[in-house]
């Protein structure tokens, strides 16, 4: 029996420790705004934060997740009313949608890092994140946006 | 207008999977939108209802997967109704005829629909109006919708659409002669930017999409499949598979009768209580393969096949004047061979879908462009009639095409009759690579003569791909009218001398269509060896572009043994115009600042034109290539004339990706294979354009038009390979004649 946080609610869970934080969160907690999109860590559409940073939790095993505070798309801000969607929202970054919630938690994740990232920022820290539809010049456009930096 | 022979042809081999109304829709469409009222308190056409507290019902009939379509097109209908924009619940349809084709392919929701949506709104608004006018005892004329009321001006009286709803119910449907549709200058939201419906649930990961759905007492399967394409099942030893935990049963999914069209590959499934489970279980499965006659097809023997085909005399699809005599009265001639390999769809959302099946009748939830596709292709596997089959359609993940071909919600309804309960199938994105409806390999040739000047006089080009008739048709070998008429036999170049030649290729995988289909080879193929010729001849590449294009004027296109299918509409209304090709061609030239950006550096630009899906593109990428012969491309310019469009935020946006669809093929799509199986799994092997390597910026110069709506989702694609390779040419000298540009090396 493992206990974790995961927005904010303590959850416990006594499968098996190898099943990939993601499939606890959307199969068991029914948060699916996290995605499932490769399995090994290659596309970023799983992303959540773990203690605070963007991972992949289609390559966190329960064992790595456990005692750790999670916060995936549904708990980053009660409303949806974080700076960084607000931005999503004004650009109409997303087409398909799928890889968003993902795109979204690791922008967050480098503007605490990085409050005032450059491009090269920006691409260093997207980069893992694969959007198939090509929204990636609204989003880059979407971070400045949110970090008050000049497009 | 006669309907074209090409419409019946090209569903000629569709029937099985799709019902024969598709086509006949344009013509049947308006009386059919008229059809008797369900659930709303008034809905005269299928696509709306109006309740009585006012709340209009917008019946949206398309997939959306990414497009805005599902939001953008009910819009045209509450345009034209002269509704509050404010007052509109959306309703996601599930599949059935009564909508027409539902198929979210071939860039059309918009021009097939757009007069039908346009029609049904314009229709009731003249019934509230007629309503109100009875009611009130004034003349009708007098009577004027605006913004969800209907309004008398002279005695000052309104009411709500709301309480006319039940009023409006009686009044005889207005003949078309009677409709006043609206000017563009009384337009609402079209033309207008109004965010999608999906935006902010997007932001907020609250969509549901295939990979999400969940119906109470629902169970997971992992499916194992042959690696080779036709393999049989020999045996598999599931004890292990059964020992996992969370693992219920093991079931055997049948494998397909050729053709395959949309029936499962076969193969045989793990079930669990979770996703993981499932996943885990079949990675214990031990399964024997039968080999079949693909064991030996291998991609490297495979593409000198094309190759060797290519270079003999093949099928001609379009012939006109003398090529040959042409040649050898030519100053000089040139050849090139070109070739793209077979491209995965890779939607970010791999296939996903939950059926059910309960007393002879299968319900699915599925991320699907075709929901109707879903009851066919379910009814044929399970011998079911095709209206026992009811399809959710949920959000999709990326569609490009593969999700009109729904083998995996047939996988979870048969699986789904075997447990005895609902299945969720979920493709892992190795299944998804290895499995796919591969976009076609195609290996070119093209030879051309020119006089002294190097101005062209003869063009011969011969293509050899396996089709996507092999989906339909298991001994189909030749390209059908509907690829041959992607940018082949519609060249619209104004040479005297001109064959176009088609040679048989077999395929050895499934090979399905992917966003601009088999425009993404021709426009390769045809737009880098006219750079060829341009550079041979000296020019600035725009100059000799617009000379090749010739005159102002409309083409008419006749293919041999064949009809032109341009999109299964008219020549008459939709001809091949080299004047609108032309145009976007200065327009983007102007945009991109051409005539004064010279190479160098390592920077250059690279232009390419082409018309597809009706619309006319061009575009110019600007390309880096820095000393260790790394490639970037900072700058991609689009014009486009695609006629009516209706958001021009969501129009850019299909641009936008577009180009970083068209930058993945130019630089690193490829599928390969070996002993019959394929040889990339995922995003490692078969990579696509992340950020830093997609182009940095995309600028979309949208021709203004209020001419025939034309397509937008598609037409982006096919001039970005063609520009990306020119650039690189005109940066480096290297003329890059095969896909991917990552096999190359550029200095």
């Amino acid at each position: 029996m493992i206990q974790l946080k995961v927005n904010g609610n303590t959850r416990q869970f006594d499968g098996d420790l190898e099943m990939p934080l993601l499939w606890f969160l959307r199969d068991d907690l029914s948060l699916t705004g996290t995605k499932f999109g490769c399995g090994q860590g290659l596309c970023g559409a799983c992303t959540v934060h773990i203690n605070g940073t963007a991972q992949r939790s289609c390559v966190t095993t329960m064992k790595a997740a456990a005692g750790k505070t999670i916060t995936t798309i549904e708990g980053l801000s009660p409303q949806g009313d974080h700076p960084v969607q607000q931005a999503w929202k004004s650009c109409n970054v997303p087409q398909c949608g799928y890889c968003q919630s993902g795109q979204i938690m690791q922008a967050v994740s480098l503007l605490k890092q990085k409050p005032k990232p450059t491009d090269r920022d920006i691409d260093q820290a997207m980069q893992g994140n694969i959007c198939r539809c090509g929204t990636y010049q609204r989003i880059r456009q979407a971070i400045k946006q949110a970090a008050g930096v000049k497009a | 207008m006669s309907a074209p022979v090409t419409r019946v042809r090209r569903r000629a081999f569709l029937q099985q999977i799709f019902s024969a109304g598709a086509f006949v829709l344009s013509a049947r469409l308006p009386r059919a939108a008229f059809a008797a009222a369900e659930q709303a308190a008034w809905s005269p056409s299928v696509y709306f209802g109006l309740e009585t507290d006012g709340t209009l019902i917008l019946v949206t009939h398309r997939s959306e997967m990414g497009t805005g379509i599902r939001s953008v097109l009910p819009l045209v209908l509450a345009d034209e109704l002269e509704a509050d924009s404010t007052r509109v619940r959306y309703e996601q349809a599930i599949g059935h005829t009564k909508y027409g084709s539902q198929n979210t392919d071939g860039s059309c929701s918009i021009r097939d629909f757009y007069d039908i949506m346009r029609t049904a709104g314009a229709s009731a608004r003249l019934m509230l109006e007629r309503a109100a006018a009875a009611q009130w005892g004034v003349p009708a004329g007098e009577c004027k919708a605006q913004l969800h009321q209907v309004v008398h001006a002279a005695s000052g009286r309104r009411a709500g659409y709301g309480e006319l709803a039940a009023l409006a119910k009686r009044q005889p449907v207005p003949k078309p002669g009677e409709l006043r549709l609206k000017t563009p200058d009384q337009f609402r939201y079209i033309g207008k930017e109004l965010p999608t419906i999906d935006r902010d649930d997007l932001c907020q990961g609250k969509g549901t999409f295939g990979m999400d759905a969940k119906v109470p007492g629902m169970v997971y399967a992992s499916i194992e499949r042959s690696p080779i394409y036709g393999a049989k099942l020999a045996r598999f030893d599931d004890s292990a598979a059964k020992a996992v935990k969370g693992v219920e049963t093991v079931a055997v999914v049948d494998p397909f009768k050729p053709p395959h069209v949309f029936q499962p590959l076969g193969g045989v499934a793990v079930i669990a209580n979770s996703t993981w489970a499932a996943m885990q279980g079949r990675r214990k499965l031990k399964v024997e393969w039968e080999n079949g006659p693909h064991a030996a097809f291998d991609s490297a023997a495979y593409k000198q096949s094309l190759f060797e085909a290519a270079r003999k005399p093949q099928k001609a699809v379009r012939n006109q004047g003398d090529v040959d005599r042409a040649f050898a009265a030519a100053a000089r001639t040139h050849e090139a061979e070109y070739y793209v390999p077979l491209l995965a769809h890779a939607p970010m959302e791999p296939p996903a879908a939950v059926a059910e099946f309960k007393d002879g009748k299968v319900t699915a939830w599925a991320a699907t462009q075709n929901p109707q596709a879903v009851q066919e292709a379910v009814s044929a596997s399970m011998g079911i009639p095709k209206e026992a089959v009811t399809c959710h359609v949920t959000l999709l993940g990326g569609g490009f095409g593969r999700k009109s071909k729904p083998d995996y919600v047939v996988e979870a309804a048969m699986l789904s009759k075997k447990v005895g309960k609902p299945v969720k199938v979920v493709w892992s994105r190795e299944e998804d690579i290895r499995f796919d409806f591969y976009h076609a390999v195609a290996g070119m040739y093209f030879k051309a003569g020119t006089d002294a000047k190097g101005k062209p006089t003869a063009w011969l080009q011969r293509s050899v791909f396996p089709t996507i008739g092999s989906t339909f048709d298991a001994s189909a070998e030749y390209g059908q009218e509907f690829e041959m008429g992607m940018g082949w036999v519609d060249l619209p170049f104004d040479i005297a001398n001109h064959r176009s030649e088609n040679g048989a290729a077999k395929n050895h995988v499934r090979i399905g269509w992917m966003r601009a289909v088999a425009n993404i080879y021709h426009a390769f193929g045809i737009h880098s060896f006219a750079d060829e010729l341009a550079h041979a001849a000296g020019r600035d590449r725009v100059e000799f572009l617009l000379d090749l294009i010739g005159p102002d004027r409309r083409i008419p296109i006749e293919p041999i043994g064949m009809g032109y299918w341009n999109n299964t509409k008219s020549q008459q209304d939709y001809p091949v115009d080299t004047g609108r090709l032309k145009r976007v061609i200065q327009l983007v030239a102007e945009k991109s600042n051409w005539a004064s950006k010279k190479p160098g550096g390592g920077r250059a630009l690279g232009i390419a034109a082409h018309r597809s899906f009706l619309s006319y593109v061009a575009a110019v990428a600007e390309v880096e290539v820095d000393k260790a012969g790394k490639l970037s491309i900072p700058r991609i310019d689009i014009a486009v004339d695609a006629g009516t469009t209706i958001n021009p935020d969501r129009v850019r946006a299909q641009f936008e990706g577009a180009a970083v669809f068209g930058a993945s093929i130019a630089l690193m799509g490829e599928i390969t294979a070996a002993g019959g199986r394929i040889q990339q799994s995922n995003f490692h092997d078969y990579p696509v354009a992340r950020m830093h390597e997609a182009p940095r910026e995309t600028h979309v110069h949208v021709v203004p038009s209020t001419g025939l709506p034309a397509g937008v989702g598609e037409p982006g694609v096919p001039p970005i390979m063609p520009a990306i390779a020119n650039a690189v040419f005109a940066a480096t000298g290297k003329r890059i004649r095969e896909l991917p540009l990552r096999k190359h090396k550029l200095v």
